[in-house]
């Protein structure tokens, strides 16, 4: 181990693994999204049916795009914001190697339809307590790292993945108790409310810390160095960070309105989430605003693009999400399309691409090229990605109140207007156009794959040597490449 | 003690620590400190080529 070099080896890894799964991830997605439109397409085939790919998307989208996204890029911002190689030797491999394998693992146990049936935690538990170690590891490695960072100050970027790191590992041990069935059957821990209540604190918060506080980690880096400017307001960063970790834990109730959930536990996930409206937004406007006095910039890069539309996705959903808490409007939108498509639209929008821009900026500085092998199809990645996108939400938007008004619709006499199945054959155009949104999305993540093996095979493997800090933090020491 | 006194202080001063923080951040004598910490990813370059800089203070 050389230690007047960063890890740009994991990172290197994790990077290039963020393409692969992703195409995986969307791919399976793009499946069942055909398979609601033409359900023969199961082929009455168990492992690919409906019930057993949708987990399977969802964990390879999440845990192995994302998760993957996540390590890489914190890898690389917290070695380089603090000047010093990733801690713990051999324990980031280890966590490269881990983390891959528990994806394997669930792409075989998955479709044989081994789940333990919570929602984003159905792993069962022998992969539960690998996951378990693979993220202690990880924590150890990020945090060992801080422990010993040149700098004296800890930039904002870090303590948005410390925070997803440390919650992570709280919600995944906490909603994981179970007691073993045998080698891949398990029950939970808790009974009846409290288990659906333990398993939306751990639900929302896999989106308020995986999906967003490590993605807020991407931004508060990546944003001003591909920007040239520092971002926008620094002490809104540090009231947008503790005001998000103040309120996120407690807006879990709003998946359980009109449950068994005590009503005044309802309102309480409804008013934190409403005031989880404010963190949001400050954090958006702190990323876009990064920008100010340099707007050109978005006309002609495109991973700007990239980054910057993804922040208007986050704006949108994060105004969405609110409004659905509402238990008035969830009583419309509550097991509707409409819920799909808000889930898209921050998933898609926000997370997938704030990580393909930071990986668009990460690819060639790991492979020692000044940038991709081709911009052009950044651009081109964008565009179908963004029309994607839009297409995707917009019909799962229709789709979604058409739904909630046809379920709710009754006669003068207090019948159902409508039986369940006219409300399935009225979504069908929408479930096409939903494909078709799919489909782009997923032919951008192929030209994204096409132009990063191209970039890898024109540059190399570089590592960088960690340059000397001048005392406090404004250092100017330039860093260069072997 | 009743356990909802402790669940309401525990509120209360959650609220009071968040207010402490929001305070603290926009005093201004952390002004110059807080600068250069929004500077500590620019102020070093990588390998490749790092986008143009023209908002050096």
């Amino acid at each position: 181990m050389n230690d007047t070099q960063y890890n740009y080896k994991v990172v290197r890894q994790f990077a290039v693994m963020t393409v692969i799964w992703g195409i995986v991830g969307m791919l399976v997605g793009v499946i069942i999204a055909a398979q609601l439109a033409w359900p023969a397409l199961n082929f009455d085939i168990p492992f690919l049916t409906y019930g057993r790919l949708r987990p399977l998307h969802t964990n390879a989208v999440i845990f192995a795009f994302g998760g993957s996204a996540l390590f890489a890029t914190s890898y690389y911002a917290v070695q380089r914001t603090c000047h010093t190689r990733l801690f713990g030797g051999p324990l980031a491999a280890f966590t490269f190697w881990g983390w891959q394998l528990i994806i394997v693992l669930a792409a075989v146990t998955l479709p044989l339809g081994y789940t333990t049936g919570k929602e984003y935690a159905e792993l069962e538990w022998p992969v539960d307590i690998l996951i378990a170690v693979v993220w202690v590891a990880y924590a150890i490695v990020f945090f060992g790292t801080l422990a010993t960072r040149k700098v004296k100050h800890i930039y904002v970027a870090n303590w948005f993945f410390g925070a997803f790191i440390l919650t992570v590992a709280l919600l995944h041990i906490v909603n994981s108790i179970e007691s073993p069935a045998g080698f891949l059957k398990s029950y939970s821990a808790y009974a009846g409310v409290q288990d659906a209540m333990v398993q939306w604190w751990y639900g929302h918060n896999a989106v308020g810390f995986f999906l967003t506080a490590g993605f807020l980690g991407m931004m508060y880096y990546f944003v001003p160095k591909q920007a040239g400017r520092p971002v926008y307001s620094y002490r809104l960063s540090i009231v947008h960070f503790w005001a998000l970790i103040f309120t996120y834990m407690w807006a879990g109730p709003h998946h359980l309105h009109y449950t068994a959930l005590p009503d005044w536990a309802q309102s309480l996930g409804m008013v934190f989430s409403l005031i989880l409206l404010a963190p949001s937004w400050g954090g958006m406007i702190n990323g876009i605003m990064t920008l100010s006095g340099a707007w050109h910039k978005l006309r002609t890069d495109p991973i700007l693009k990239f980054l910057i539309v993804s922040l208007s996705f986050y704006g949108m959903s994060t105004f969405e999400g609110p409004m659905m808490s509402i238990k008035t409007v969830n009583a419309l939108s509550h097991y509707t399309d409409w819920t799909v498509g808000h889930v898209h639209s921050g998933a898609l929008g926000w997370v997938a691409m704030i990580s393909i821009g930071s990986l668009y900026y990460l690819i060639p500085r790991l492979f020692g090229r000044a940038e991709m092998y081709s911009v052009k199809a950044i651009t081109l990645h964008f565009w179908t990605t963004t029309i994607g996108i839009v297409l995707y939400i917009a019909s799962m938007w229709i789709a979604g109140v058409m739904q909630g008004l046809m379920w709710r619709a009754v006669n003068e006499d207090g019948t159902l207007t409508y039986t369940f199945v006219e409300s399935v054959k009225a979504t069908y155009p929408y479930y096409v156009i939903r494909l078709t949104g799919g489909v782009l999305v997923l032919s951008g993540m192929f030209v994204m794959l096409w132009n990063v093996v191209k970039t890898i095979g024109a540059g190399k493997a570089v590592e960088a040597t960690i340059p000397p800090v001048s005392a406090g933090s404004g250092f100017d020491a330039p860093a260069h490449a072997h | 003690m009743d356990i909802n006194t402790i669940r309401t202080s525990i509120t209360v001063l959650a609220m009071i620590a968040f207010l402490g923080i929001v305070a603290w951040a926009w005093s201004s004598g952390r002004r110059a400190d807080f600068d250069a910490a929004s500077r500590l990813p620019l102020d070093e370059d990588d390998p490749s080529h790092d986008a143009p800089r023209e908002n050096k203070q």
